[in-house]
C-alpha cells in the first residue's frame, strides 16, 4: 500500500506548522531569555513533536504493517507505564506476563488480520475472564479485586482502545478504497492539534480552571478555544475523509470532546496514584500515556461511528 | 586473585553480551538514573544498594555513563556465579565481578581483602550490603558487616547509597520471565565513615541513609 496523494499535502501542512512553531519558540527564547521554564518546556515539546511526526509519517508510509507495528509498540510502552502504577503482588506475575506477551500481540494480530468479530471482544470478554482465573489459582486474595481490575483497566486503555487506531485500516468504505490510512491521519491530527490548541489558548487567555484538583492547566478558555478551533481544522480537513465538511466538523467535535475527557480521566488516575507524569521518555511531555490519553479515548468512538455510518461489511 | 588475560574473541563476545544485556534492560524497564546527591563523576566509589532481584546490578550498570560503567565492578557471590559455565562467563567476563565466597566456613579468600584489592586497582564497586535478595515485606534486611570493614580499610572512598526502585516487581525471586515495568535507580548523597565510629553505629547510619533515600523516591 502506498500513501495516497492527499497524504503528502497533509504532511506539507504539518511540516509548515512545525517550522512556524519552531521559529516562534526560538523567537520567544531570544526575547524572554533562555532561563524561562515555560519556554524551555515549549521547546522540548516542539522538538519531541518533530520526532513524533517523523515516526507517524514513516509508519503511515509503511502502510498497514507500519501502523499496526507502531501502535503495538505504543501499546507496549503505554501498558508498561500503566501497570507500573497499579496494585500488584507476586501472585500476579503470570497474569502480567500474559498481558504483555500474549494478549497484546494477539490483539494486534487480530487487528492485522481484519477479524473484527474477534478483536472487538477479545480483551473485554476473553482476557477479562481469563486473567482473574490465572490470578485466583495462585491463592493470594489480598487486594484481589483491585489487582485484577486495575490490570484489566490497563489492558482496556493501553491495548484495546489504542488498537482501534490501526483497526481503522480494516474498514471497508465504498469509494474510499486504499485511503484508510488518511482516517488515521485525520484522527491523530485533529486530536493532537486539539490538545496543542487547548494548551495555546489556555496559555494565552486561560483564567477559569475547569478541574483544579485534576488538572491545574485545563481552563474553560483553553477548552472552548481549543475544541472550537480544532473542529474548524477538522472541517477544513474533510478532503482527507469520506465525510462532508459538516460531517467532518461533527466527527472532529466528538473526537476532541472524547480526547479532552480522556485527558481528564487519565489525570484523575495520576492524582490517585500520586504521580505528575506517566513516564519520562518523551522530553517535555512526560510519558507515552501523557501524549496518547486523548487518542486512546477518541479512537474507539471514531472507529465505531465511521463503521456504522460509512462502511459496508 | 590471579590475573587472567582473556582471548580477543572472548573479550569481544563479552562486550557484545554486555551491550545486549544493557539494551534488554532498557527495553524491559526503560530504566532512568537519578543523581539526587552524588554526581556521575569518575571518583572511586562504593555504590551500596538494596537487593531484591538478580537484575539489580545490571540496572545500576545500565544507568552509569559508559566511562564509569567500565570501571565499576559488582560484588557478587561466587557460590551463585560459578555454578555453571554460562554464569561464570557473565559474572567474570561480562560484568568483571569481584566474586566472593559467602560461605564463612569454607572460604579461602577474605572478601574484604578482595574488595580492597579491586578498589586499589582503580575500580569502583557495587555492593549489596543485605547480603542476599530481600523477599520479605520489610524495606531492607539488616546490613552485613562487610560494608563497615571495607569503609574502615579505605576510609577515603565515597559510599553512595543507591536505591533501585520497582525491579522486584519486574523479576521477583524465582521468576524467569520479566514483566516490563518502569524502574529507576537513584543515587543519594555519599557518606564516609567517621573517626572512631563503631560497627553498629556505622551500619545503622548507612542503612538509614538508604531507607531515607527510598522514602524520597516513593514521594
Amino acid at each position: 500500500m502506498s500513501a495516497p496523494s492527499e497524504f503528502s499535502t497533509l504532511m506539507m501542512a504539518v511540516l509548515a506548522i512545525l517550522i512556524v512553531a519552531t521559529v516562534v519558540a526560538q523567537f520567544l527564547k531570544l526575547k524572554l531569555g533562555a532561563e524561562n521554564d515555560v519556554i524551555e518546556n515549549l521547546i522540548a515539546r516542539i522538538n519531541a513533536w518533530w520526532g513524533m511526526v517523523a515516526l507517524l509519517a514513516l509508519a503511515m508510509l509503511g502502510g498497514k504493517a507500519g501502523v499496526v507495528i507502531l501502535f503495538a509498540l505504543l501499546s507496549f510502552a503505554g501498558l508498561r507505564e500503566f501497570l507500573t502504577l497499579t496494585a500488584k503482588r507476586r501472585a500476579d506475575h503470570w497474569a502480567l506476563v500474559i498481558s504483555f506477551f500474549v494478549i497484546l500481540p494477539i490483539q494486534y494480530l487480530l487487528v492485522w488480520s481484519n477479524w473484527y468479530g474477534m478483536y472487538a471482544i477479545f480483551i473485554p470478554v476473553y482476557a477479562f475472564l481469563l486473567l482473574p482465573i490465572v490470578v485466583a489459582v495462585h491463592g493470594d486474595t489480598d487486594g484481589y479485586l483491585t489487582r485484577v481490575a486495575e490490570t484489566q483497566w490497563g489492558l482496556m486503555i493501553c491495548v484495546f482502545a489504542a488498537s482501534h487506531v490501526p483497526a481503522l485500516l480494516s474498514l471497508n468504505i465504498p469509494g474510499y478504497e486504499g485511503k484508510n490510512v488518511l482516517l488515521v491521519a485525520f484522527l491523530v491530527v485533529v486530536v493532537q492539534l486539539s490538545d496543542v490548541l487547548q494548551y495555546v489558548w489556555g496559555k494565552l487567555m486561560g483564567k477559569h480552571k475547569i478541574a483544579p484538583r485534576l488538572s491545574p492547566s485545563k481552563t474553560w478558555e483553553g477548552f472552548v478555544g481549543g475544541v472550537a478551533s480544532a473542529c474548524l481544522v477538522g472541517a477544513g480537513l474533510w478532503w482527507l475523509t469520506p465525510f462532508s465538511p459538516l460531517e467532518a466538523a461533527g466527527m472532529a467535535l466528538v473526537i476532541t470532546l472524547m480526547g479532552f475527557f480522556g485527558g481528564l480521566v487519565m489525570s484523575a488516575i495520576k492524582r490517585d496514584k500520586g504521580v505528575k507524569d506517566w513516564g519520562h521518555l518523551i522530553a517535555g511531555h512526560g510519558g507515552f500515556i501523557d501524549r496518547l490519553d486523548s487518542v486512546v479515548f477518541s479512537a474507539p468512538i471514531f472507529f465505531h461511528l465511521t463503521r456504522y455510518f460509512w462502511s459496508v461489511a | 586473585m590471579t590475573i587472567r588475560k582473556p582471548s580477543f574473541l572472548r573479550w569481544l563476545f563479552a562486550q557484545v553480551t554486555a551491550n545486549a544485556i544493557v539494551l534488554f534492560a532498557r527495553l524491559v524497564t526503560a530504566v532512568r538514573g537519578v543523581w539526587a546527591g552524588a554526581d556521575p563523576v569518575a571518583k572511586k566509589r562504593v555504590y551500596f544498594a538494596n537487593h531484591g532481584s538478580n537484575g539489580d546490578f545490571v540496572l545500576i550498570w545500565t544507568v552509569l555513563p559508559p566511562a564509569l560503567r567500565s570501571r565499576t565492578r559488582p560484588v557478587a557471590g561466587s557460590d551463585y556465579w560459578l555454578t555453571s559455565k554460562l554464569k561464570a562467563f557473565i559474572g567474570r567476563d561480562v560484568f568483571n565481578a569481584v566474586l566472593i565466597d559467602r560461605n564463612t566456613a569454607t572460604r579461602t579468600e577474605d572478601p574484604v581483602a578482595q574488595m580492597v584489592e579491586a578498589l586499589d586497582g582503580g575500580s569502583s564497586l557495587i555492593l549489596f550490603p543485605e547480603g542476599t535478595r530481600n523477599v520479605t515485606e520489610d524495606l531492607l534486611l539488616p546490613f552485613k558487616p562487610g560494608l563497615f570493614h571495607l569503609a574502615k580499610a579505605r576510609p577515603d572512598v565515597e559510599l553512595v547509597p543507591t536505591w533501585i526502585d520497582n525491579l522486584t516487581s519486574v523479576m521477583p525471586k524465582g521468576k524467569v520471565i520479566p514483566v516490563p515495568l518502569l524502574c529507576s535507580v537513584t543515587f543519594g548523597t555519599s557518606l564516609t565513615i567517621k573517626d572512631g565510629e563503631d560497627k553498629k553505629e556505622f551500619l545503622a547510619r548507612a542503612q538509614t541513609a538508604l531507607a531515607d533515600l527510598a522514602k524520597e523516591v516513593a514521594e
